[in-house]
């Protein structure tokens, strides 16, 4: 089966700098295997994701999208991958424009893909509200009355509005407090589940991985050390740097 | 022996909001006391508090003593001295709580030198201590770097060792390791258990993480809205919590790890 995103020996430098910030990095994402990219603080997660978002391009090597290398000028190609590729960002706080009541921010996606009109995006946009589990009056208020936890669940009401295939989060629940990160993994859990998404997520929180990651890849200074299911990667992990990540973790007293 | 006794503590806005209600504990010489709780509880208000150090429209009533020093109203004039001698603290983010434009030996030779008085070569040696106390790789190179050319774990250390700089008998500590990557935080909470049991410091820490929390604390006080909600023994408190709030903190907690336990079976 063609994989739906796929790097395959990517590499990326910036301009004016000596050396590559990931190199080598060859990952697929398969239709229904949910990934995780692990690794600590410019390890080259984000540029992955940047990668994979179409938002960067490689100086080397390439990005696929269904088999084809992705080309931001093949306007009619970014549509079909826009609309099969969303994200989901860290921050609830600065992801959401708060000049634009909640109805117009989860619409977005099918007003600029062309998808719909006002009016009939107002049924899909109350869909995806309630698939998140908030009210349907949010569609008529600003980000800003909303908590924390409720703005990550508008910015993945956002991101699954046009139904899209791959659902690409940034340490989705890291700006989360621990009550509310537990939800947001359930509801990640469910649209997996129910709508056939897969996850591409990048975090540094090994158990958020763990509940919903089937596949795990680990970063290390910008190169994978260690990929392969997550049983096996987090359960026997054969890199020295994965296990330090492992035993990092802190954990309640039992 | 009492180093910290607050007695109904009550942190109000000038709109009469109250954001922390009616708390009250107390951390004796060298005990560790942990306050736990979710955005919002009024943990780290209750820090600045203690400090006297809350932000402007914010007014607390009720009881601080640190050190024999009551905080709250305490003219500003009276609590320098209290502030770094008998309490320093060390925020969540290091990049906010270092000076940008100063080298970083110069922001730690500043709270030694008002302490011991050494100045010169002596002052330099002492910074260099310092720096090596908090295990950081090549004192000299990190003494003459300012805070955007140091690693964010390499900030934290750094504002560990100013805290540290002035013995402080109470390190107050607002969720030092949150903005740090999980293996680095894993040394820095070593690191403060070691530096802390070698000094016999009291240690406040505040974090939304029980499993960080109980790292670094012996007892626990749990927050939720300004108010404490249950305090003991932090084993205890993970083992049997016995209100229904710490009971879902500890349940979301357990739940999150568990995750990694079953991926971990073989």
């Amino acid at each position: 089966m063609t994989p739906v995103l796929e790097l395959k020996d990517a590499a990326v430098r910036y301009r004016g700098t000596a050396a590559d910030v990931v190199a080598d990095v060859s990952l697929a994402v398969e239709a229904g295997e949910s990934l995780a990219l692990v690794g600590e603080s410019g390890a080259g997660k984000t540029t992955l994701l940047r990668l994979l978002l179409g938002l960067a391009r490689p100086t080397a090597g390439a990005v696929r999208f269904d088999g084809a290398g992705l080309n931001p000028r093949d306007r009619e190609q970014m549509r079909r991958f826009r609309r099969s590729v969303q994200c989901v960002f860290q921050d609830p706080y600065s992801s959401l424009d708060p000049s634009r009541r909640v109805g117009a921010i989860v619409a977005e996606p099918l007003r600029s893909l062309g998808l719909d009109s006002r009016s009939t995006a107002a049924p899909k946009v109350a869909a995806a509200l309630e698939r998140v589990g908030l009210q349907a009056d949010a569609v008529d208020r600003y980000p800003h009355e909303f908590s924390g936890g409720q703005r990550q669940r508008i910015a993945i009401a956002r991101a699954t509005v046009c139904d899209p295939r791959v659902l690409l989060a940034d340490e989705p629940v890291s700006a989360l407090d621990v009550t509310t990160r537990v939800k947001v993994v359930d509801l990640l859990a469910e649209l997996k589940q129910e709508r056939g998404l897969t996850l591409v997520m990048v975090s540094h929180d090994l158990s958020v991985v763990a509940s919903l990651c089937e596949r795990t890849a680990v970063l290390e200074r910008g190169r994978v050390v260690e990929q392969g299911a997550t049983s096996q990667v987090l359960g026997e992990p054969g890199h020295p740097y994965t296990r330090r990540l492992i035993e990092s973790v802190p954990r309640l007293p039992v | 022996m009492t180093l910290l006794d607050v007695r109904g503590l009550t942190v109000r806005t000038d709109d009469g909001r109250i954001l922390v209600d009616d708390l009250s504990f107390t951390v004796a010489g060298g005990e560790r006391l942990g306050l736990i709780g979710e955005s919002g509880s009024g943990k780290s208000l209750t820090t600045l508090a203690v400090l006297g150090l809350l932000p402007d429209g914010m007014t607390s009533s009720g009881s601080v003593e640190l050190a024999g020093t009551q905080m709250v109203g305490a003219a500003e004039r009276s609590l320098t001295g209290v502030r770094g001698r008998d309490a320093a603290v060390v925020f969540q983010e290091p990049l906010t709580a270092l000076d940008p434009l100063m080298r970083l030996g110069r922001q730690i030779a500043e709270p030694l030198a008002r302490r011991t008085g050494l100045t010169g070569k002596h002052l330099r040696g002492a910074v260099h201590q310092a720096l090596e106390q908090v295990r950081l790789p090549e004192p000299d190179r990190i003494a003459r770097a300012f805070a955007h050319e140091v690693s964010g774990g390499q900030r934290q250390r750094v504002a560990l060792a100013m805290a540290l700089a002035c013995e402080p008998r109470l390190l107050i500590a607002d969720e030092p390791t949150t903005a740090l990557d999980v293996s680095v935080q894993a040394e820095m909470l070593e690191l403060i258990d070691g530096l802390v049991r070698e000094r016999e410091m009291a240690v406040l820490f505040v974090s939304h993480d029980l499993a960080v929390v109980s790292r670094v604390t012996d007892r626990v006080l749990v927050m939720k809205d300004g108010r404490a909600v249950e305090q003991g023994v932090v084993h205890d408190i993970v083992r049997a919590p016995r209100e229904t709030y710490t009971r879902a903190l500890v349940a979301s907690a357990r739940k999150l790890e568990s995750a990694l336990d079953l991926r971990s079976a073989p």
